[in-house]
């Protein structure tokens, strides 16, 4: 200990009497302020700052193409316009209408194979594995090869249902129908992502102690009863937490849908983002895009919050 | 002291020779020239060797391929990048390079140098190099002459049973057609049909929705059946043009062609997809842009069975305009060397090359040989072409109103919405919305 002091000593000797002086000078509070300014100013410069920009964007004529033309001050212009354009809303809906049913669907597939890998039948590991191999891929991949498998002519998947239905391989097209795209694009993100709620519903499902079913035994409950009354209440914010990033990846989703479809036939499948960089990147508008930019973080953001105040009432009981 | 001073001087010395530049460290100089990647672009990188070998200029290319092109390059200009030195661009885009500073005004240029517009074909120099339109105000030099023509199957439409049975069915001959209705007769006999044991189909034109594909298919059926822009040039009344009887029927046949006789899955094809299913023998015609023909003419496996015609008129002849002028980057360090080439590029000699080696050359003493006609199985039908050729807006909002037309042709022609008269009156409002934007209306 006393080697230890005569350590400390002998650095507070070297050090330079102003600085030391400065430091004896300062809060704890100053401290911590100055360890945690650099965080806060990345933050500011990395996301509260492009924020508060594209508001101000939004509230302009602003084209990025155009840098040195006369910039206008327009008010809420492009919000009116946009929240009166039936375009747009023709892109919200298109988003819903993937959004809500690659939940569902996602919801019910995950919970379901996590359910039976849970069971450790002979080789569950290998199948575990195998299952989770379209979420390893990536989205650019994945979208040529489904639109490879949906081709009239060649791809499996028409020969598939062709098979299986004895209807012409040739007589339907998945992605260059109106009726079938807004599917073919939802069957894709659900093969691709459904084991991804797959781990967090097997992790919720892991994390059930035995006791408790061992309880449920001793009283009688069925196996359905026990499924009901345990599984699924216990499992249930994990398959929330599931729902909540499968939604805020699908409302944003673009890669995969602008590789498959394109957002055809005619507008069919544009989903908002795909709207939003044709507005932002190809004609140019970027007032305009920034503000579509905003009502989407805005009703992300939202539903997001409210969605998580019920994930916390969930989670308390 | 002096010792000190003499070594200083030589070190000097030393260094301010080695920064010297030396005729060797000119001559390593190299210039980036951008491009669509297709057929055209590898002619270019061997007719590019000859500059080289001149000047001491190292060429570098950067190709994208089309669905990007526009896309890529766009953003590299309104980054003001300095990848391309020069760059061969869209013919639509000259409006707004010219008018946010993308592109070096040429003029002066050509006066110096003795380069003269006269010597190239007016419909070039109107469509690739002026802005505003018409005026002698020069942005580009013509570099690739294109318009959108037709490849059939020379080999089926000769078969002795196929013209007879065609004959007694149409009542005309089995032979590349002279108006759009014939085109679908023709595509019509062909669909479905087994020729040489294989299914085929009528034919592929484009459908693509991303980028420019449907409307620059769909304007080489508008344009002959008599669909204008605007009533008078450059007032932007498009009411009663756009929109016209003669317009909803373009596009109405349009559509019935796409309807009745593309191969299955046709939803969203472009030059590509055309290409593969031609190659493959799947169908009896395609369209695409006569900077495939050459490639075409030589293939192993289709080359001696293809023949090329002309986009058939209807009311009127009119081909959908392609091709690119080159232009010099006005952010490039290196101007004075993508000038010279500009300067090279515009020489009789090496337009004759630039069209022996697979380009299409706009220079007139290359159109204007006797030769020219017969040089190519696709030569007289190109100047035939280029005599009738319409292009899209090239206003500086030239995106949107072609973002616009895509979405109202793919929704009405592939998503079956609406009538042809709503996708055209909705168009004109998509347009009005736009040059009002841009303040013209």
């Amino acid at each position: 200990m006393s080697k230890l002091n005569e350590i400390a000593d002998r650095a507070a000797g070297i050090t330079p009497p102003s600085l030391a002086g400065a430091v004896r000078g300062l809060s704890d509070k100053s401290i911590a302020w100055i360890f945690i300014a650099p965080t806060i100013i990345l933050l500011l410069a990395i996301n509260i700052f492009p924020l508060i920009w594209t508001i101000y964007l939004s509230l302009t004529n602003y084209r990025a193409n155009r840098p040195n033309a006369e910039l206008k001050f327009v008010g809420t212009e492009h919000y009116e316009k946009i929240l009166t354009n039936p375009d747009i809303w023709a892109a919200m809906q298109s988003t819903a209408h993937f959004v809500v049913w690659t939940i569902v669907l996602q919801t019910v597939i995950g919970f379901t194979l996590a359910w039976l890998v849970d069971r450790k039948f002979r080789g569950h590991g290998f199948w575990t594995t195998v299952i989770l191999l379209p979420m390893m891929l990536s989205p650019a991949v994945v979208g040529n090869f489904w639109k490879f498998l949906y081709q009239p002519q060649i791809g499996l998947f028409n020969y598939i249902i062709s098979f299986f239905t004895g209807a012409e391989p040739s007589s339907f097209e998945m992605l260059g129908s109106v009726q079938l795209a807004p599917w073919a694009i939802v069957i894709v993100d659900t093969w691709m992502w459904t084991p991804y709620v797959m781990l967090i519903c097997l992790a919720g499902l892991r994390s059930i102690p035995d006791y408790i079913y061992e309880a449920a035994e001793v009283d009688r409950a069925s196996n359905w009863r026990q499924f009901w009354s345990i599984t699924i209440p216990m499992c249930l914010p994990f398959i929330m937490l599931a729902v909540l990033f499968r939604g805020i990846e699908n409302f944003k989703m673009f890669d995969m849908v602008n590789l498959l479809t394109g957002g055809g036939p005619g507008s069919t499948t544009e989903v908002a983002s795909i709207t939003l960089k044709r507005e932002a990147f190809e004609k140019w508008r970027t007032g305009f895009s920034s503000a579509f930019a905003i009502i989407l973080f805005v009703t992300v953001f939202g539903l997001a919050n409210i969605y998580v105040k019920a994930l916390n009432k969930v989670k308390s009981r | 002291m002096k010792k000190f001073l003499a070594g200083v001087t030589a070190l000097a010395a030393t260094a301010m020779i080695a920064a010297a530049p030396t005729p060797s460290a000119a001559q390593s100089k190299t210039i980036t020239l951008c491009w669509a990647a297709w057929d055209p672009a590898n002619a270019l990188v061997e007719l590019s060797k000859d500059f080289t070998t001149k000047t001491g200029i190292g060429m570098k290319f950067e190709f994208v391929p089309w669905p990007n092109f526009a896309d890529r390059m766009l953003n590299e200009l309104n980054s003001k990048g300095k990848l391309c030195d020069l760059l061969i661009g869209d013919s639509q885009w000259i409006g707004g390079s010219a008018e946010n500073g993308h592109y070096v005004k040429l003029n002066d240029f050509f006066g110096k140098e003795g380069i003269k517009m006269e010597d190239f074909a007016p419909a070039t120099v109107y469509a690739y190099s002026t802005w505003p339109k018409g005026t002698p105000n020069y942005w580009a030099l013509p570099a690739m002459g294109d318009a959108n023509g037709w490849f059939y199957r020379k080999d089926w439409f000769e078969k002795p049973e196929l013209k007879k049975e065609f004959k007694d069915k149409y009542g005309f001959e089995l032979a590349p057609p002279k108006t759009q209705t014939e085109l679908q007769k023709i595509a019509e006999f062909f669909q479905g049909r087994t020729v040489d044991g294989q299914k085929v189909y009528g034919a592929a034109i484009f459908t693509e929705r991303g980028s420019e594909g449907i409307t620059m298919g769909a304007t080489s059926s508008l344009y002959p059946f008599g669909f204008k822009y605007e009533k008078t040039p450059g007032k932007y009344d498009m009411e009663g043009a756009v929109n016209s009887a003669d317009a909803v029927k373009g596009l109405e046949f349009y559509k019935s062609l796409y309807k009745c006789c593309t191969p299955p899955g046709y939803t969203d094809s472009y030059m590509g997809e055309g290409l593969d299913a031609f190659k493959s023998g799947q169908v009896a015609m395609m369209m695409n842009w006569f900077a495939f023909m050459p490639g075409m003419a030589k293939d192993e496996k289709v080359g001696s069975k293809t023949g090329f015609f002309v986009n058939p008129g209807e009311k009127v002849a009119a081909s959908t305009l392609g091709g690119q002028g080159i232009s010099v980057v006005s952010y490039s360090p290196n101007r004075d060397e993508a000038l010279a080439y500009i300067k090279w590029f515009a020489n009789p000699d090496v337009q004759k090359k630039w069209w022996s080696l697979g380009g299409y050359s706009c220079h007139n003493s290359v159109l204007n040989d006797p030769s020219f006609k017969t040089s190519q199985p696709f030569a007289a039908q190109f100047l035939e072409a280029m005599g009738g050729v319409q292009d899209f807006w090239q206003e500086p909002a030239y995106a949107s109103l072609l973002q616009a037309m895509q979405k109202r042709l793919h929704d009405y022609v592939v998503a079956d919405k609406g009538t042809a008269k709503e996708a055209l009156d909705g168009l004109i409002k998509d347009w009005t919305e736009t040059f009002k934007e841009e303040g013209k209306l």
